[in-house]
């Protein structure tokens, strides 16, 4: 039976990936680009290449390491208690998923180079101001043995730097999923600079041409590559949440532990005490759902959604609530921007919006558990 | 591995299908629903009984005990194996206890070999009924500073005092108890875990009456108790330290008390045969408390796990007793807004469910407890 354990491998991955990302990737690094303008640094990316990162989701014959969902949460994990900003989640857990469920040739050479880190993605969905992948209205033409996309996707997680775009269209019988160069004609991109320093773009698309190669899978059949992706970067974004909060409520528990009034440490003051303590008790549940929605994706993939949606439902509700405990406890330094806990505050916003709200995992569940 | 798993479920499910009564099989996990045991013990039905002897002589009423205890010697995966396939003919537990949940797991730790062979088969039978004598008027969440006291005597100790909230101590057989031994050390240091016979002379106890009703627990008075030297488990004045084992064990059964009502179905499957579930406020806080439990469900398993693993801690019980406390609680209440006005006769079960859940984050040690425990041994803040 899988244990709700982690392996040793993976005890080992994390903490080689912690050491690698305290180094190389603090908050500091997300404030510098912040400063800088910038929401990529293409040397991490390259660095996290080498390492084997950007092809853990990838099979070992497309040059991947292939080490599985369980690990792509334990790196999504420590990514999020320091905020490292890359691609990880887009290129390299929900673009390596959905191109992994198509046998061509050409999907295997686009895994390769993600494995490789030359390559980055990200996946084109929402037009709305909500997740919901049956809503939507971008169109994709036929135009002879071609496509021609024309509508507008907006919150396009890191499609301002993206080499390329999965994009979900509507076609005649129903919702068809394309692999398109970022910069195809007819393609407008505005990055927008998010809340939380990193970048989501608006995209118009205007007659945009596409091949049938161009497509995902089947014609008007996107979920069968789509609901994969999904939920493995669902599960990555709780993932990373967890982290997330981790991440503030340790630099919390170590400010009750130094900070002074009243002539005694705030920590010895119950009110605090207690708060602190839920807090922990609140990640410690939500650890649970992620390590069991890592498993579910890599032993019993086609019964992995109602995990997956517990995780991120979860871990947006304990990264919120680790958030909102961290400025508050921090007192009048909580809310200076000098202070890194507003840049943990900022992505446990967006990450709570990103791929489906605290409602629509609800409402998931709710569904899968008969009600 | 996976494979002596698999032939091991299969085992189970034959037997279970051969000996699971079909009276059984209705998922009841009311208070007499389970058989309790103990010499007190009046059968709700001849199908309660069998039930319970077939399991017994099998050892699948404690089935992780060692089998010359009374077990079933399983492991973590097969004793999954056994609830899961329980679960699935929505069988009930053939016995529950506080022999089985808090004094077997300490005298399997503490006890000596004679002394688990003496207590631990007639607990895993259902023949002797064990409450535990903790609380005292004056020590509650102060629970090092009982005052009960034991004279030593020589051969056996003199026992006077009071004990107060002590579940079933009107029909239990035995009871464990914290008694201060010694008057001079610091409080921790002068307490022994002392095993008393309920019909011992001046032994006594008077029932009180629960908000739910029902009236469970109990003063216990001992007046010149004669206590024979052999029953203490553990070293004279060092009954602490059972006392906590014991205690993290207590804390475990309670946390998971919420999710085993209920059987495999969710709480909103049930709500939703009311027709209320509708009303989105209601709705929202059910879907809200579904995600919650099986997240704290997986909690329960990871933490097993741990402990199987020898990475567990023992203050983590302190978390399980907290949230699946408080989750409960959560649980009850909206089972009775669910219900709206039909939970509201005294002929319902729920509302007595309700209520008596309250006592869920009381008992054990309180959820403010919980929290300084883990705030100081977990959080490392400091006191
Ligand atoms: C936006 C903003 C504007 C401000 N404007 C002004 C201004 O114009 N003029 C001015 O003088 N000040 C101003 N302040 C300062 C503000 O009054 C202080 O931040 C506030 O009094 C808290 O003090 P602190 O930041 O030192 O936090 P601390 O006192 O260090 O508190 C840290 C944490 O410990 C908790 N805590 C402290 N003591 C106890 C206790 N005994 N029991 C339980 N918990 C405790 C606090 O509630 C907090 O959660 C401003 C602050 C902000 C954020
Ligand atoms: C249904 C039921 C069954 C029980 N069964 C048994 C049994 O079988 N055997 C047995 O021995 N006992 C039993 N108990 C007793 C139970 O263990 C005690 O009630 C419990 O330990 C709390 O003690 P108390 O009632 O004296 O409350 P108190 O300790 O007086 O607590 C009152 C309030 O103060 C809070 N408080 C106390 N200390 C602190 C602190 N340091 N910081 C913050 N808050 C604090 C508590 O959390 C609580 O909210 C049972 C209780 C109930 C309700």
């Amino acid at each position: 039976m899988t244990k709700l354990i982690r392996s040793e491998e993976e005890i080992m991955l994390a903490d080689a990936a912690r050491g690698y990302l305290d180094e190389a990737a603090p908050v500091a690094k997300l404030r510098a680009l912040r400063d800088a303008g910038e929401a990529h640094d293409p040397a991490l990316w390259a660095e996290m290449a080498q390492m084997g990162w950007t092809g853990v989701l990838v099979p070992e014959e497309a040059g991947g390491s292939d080490m599985g969902h369980a690990a792509a949460c334990v790196l999504a994990e420590e990514m999020g208690k320091t905020l490292a900003p890359t691609p990880f989640l887009s290129t390299a857990v929900i673009a390596a998923t959905a191109l992994r469920q198509v046998a061509s040739a050409r999907a295997k050479a686009a895994l390769a180079k993600i494995a490789e880190g030359t390559v980055t993605y990200a996946l084109a969905i929402d037009e709305g101001s909500k997740f919901d992948p049956e809503a939507i209205d971008l169109v994709a033409e036929k135009d002879g043995n071609g496509f021609r996309l024309s509508g507008q996707k907006r919150f396009v997680v890191d499609g301002g730097f993206a080499d390329r775009l999965l994009v979900l269209a509507r076609t005649e019988g129903g919702v068809t999923l394309f692999d398109i160069p970022a910069d195809a004609t007819g393609v407008t991109r505005s990055a927008k600079p998010m809340i939380d320093s990193r970048d989501a773009a608006e995209i118009t698309f205007d007659k945009v041409e596409a091949t049938g190669e161009d497509v995902l899978g089947t014609v008007d059949d996107a979920m069968a590559v789509l609901k994969p992706a999904l939920e493995a970067g669902q599960a990555a974004l709780a993932a990373e949440l967890t982290g997330l909060a981790a991440g503030a409520f340790g630099r919390t528990v170590g400010y009750l532990k130094e900070r002074k009034q009243f002539g005694t440490l705030i920590g010895t003051f119950q009110a605090l005490q207690h708060r602190a303590a839920d807090l922990w008790c609140e990640c410690e549940v939500t650890s649970s759902a992620i390590l069991h929605a890592g498993r579910m994706l890599d032993t019993d993939p086609e019964n992995a959604a109602l995990a997956v949606s517990v995780a991120k439902a979860r871990a947006m509700d304990t990264a919120s609530l680790a958030v909102r405990e961290g400025v508050q406890m921090h007192g009048g330094i909580g809310m200076t921007d000098e202070f890194d806990m507003g840049f943990y505050m900022r992505r446990a916003r967006v990450g709570a919006e990103w791929l489906g709200d605290y409602g629509y995992h609800a409402g998931v569940v709710a569904g899968l558990r008969g009600f | 591995m996976n494979d002596d798993l698999a032939q091991f479920r299969a085992e189970i499910r034959a037997w279970l299908e051969q000996n699971c009564p079909q009276e059984m099989r209705d998922g009841a996990v009311g208070e007499d629903s389970t058989c309790w045991g103990g010499k007190n013990w009046n059968f709700t039905s001849d199908a309660q009984k069998t039930w319970l002897e077939r399991c017994a002589a099998k050892g699948y009423t404690v089935p992780t005990w060692p089998v010359e205890y009374g077990g079933a010697g399983m492991n973590r995966d097969q004793e999954k194996i056994w609830l899961e396939e329980l679960a699935t003919i929505n069988g009930r537990l053939p016995l529950q206890s506080f022999g089985i949940w808090m004094l077997g797991p300490a005298l399997l730790h503490f006890g000596t070999h004679e002394q688990k062979l003496h207590y631990l088969p007639p607990i895993a039978r259902g023949e002797i009924r064990w409450c535990q004598g903790y609380s005292e008027p004056g020590a509650g969440s102060d629970l090092a500073s009982v005052q009960t006291k034991g004279e030593d005597k020589g051969d056996h100790w003199l026992v006077n005092g009071q004990k107060i909230w002590t579940s079933y101590a009107d029909k239990a057989d035995w009871i464990f108890a914290l008694i201060r031994t010694d008057r001079e050390a610091k409080k921790h240091l002068g307490i022994s875990f002392l095993l008393i016979d309920m019909t011992s002379p001046g032994v006594s106890t008077k029932p009180i009456r629960l908000i739910s009703g029902k009236s469970p627990f109990c003063e216990t008075f001992f007046d010149n108790v004669e206590v024979p030297k052999h029953q203490i488990v553990g070293t004279e004045n060092r009954g602490w330290d059972v006392a906590k084992y014991l205690l993290t064990h207590e804390r475990e059964m309670i946390s998971g008390s919420g999710l085993l009502a209920g059987g495999s179905r969710s709480l909103g499957a049930i709500l939703a045969e009311s027709g209320n579930l509708d009303e989105p406020v209601l709705r929202s806080d059910v879907m809200r408390h579904e995600i919650d439990g099986l997240a704290f469900g997986l909690t329960l398993e990871r933490y097993k796990d741990q402990a199987e693993a020898g990475t567990g801690t023992g203050d983590a019980s302190a978390m399980l007793k907290y949230y699946g406390t408080e989750l409960n609680k959560r649980r009850q209440e909206l089972i009775m807004a669910g219900a709206g006005s039909d939970a509201l006769t005294w002929d319902d079960e729920r509302a007595p469910h309700w209520l008596r859940s309250k006592a869920n984050s009381i008992e054990g040690g309180t959820s403010e407890v919980m929290l300084s425990i883990i705030s100081r041994r977990i959080l490392g803040l400091p006191g």
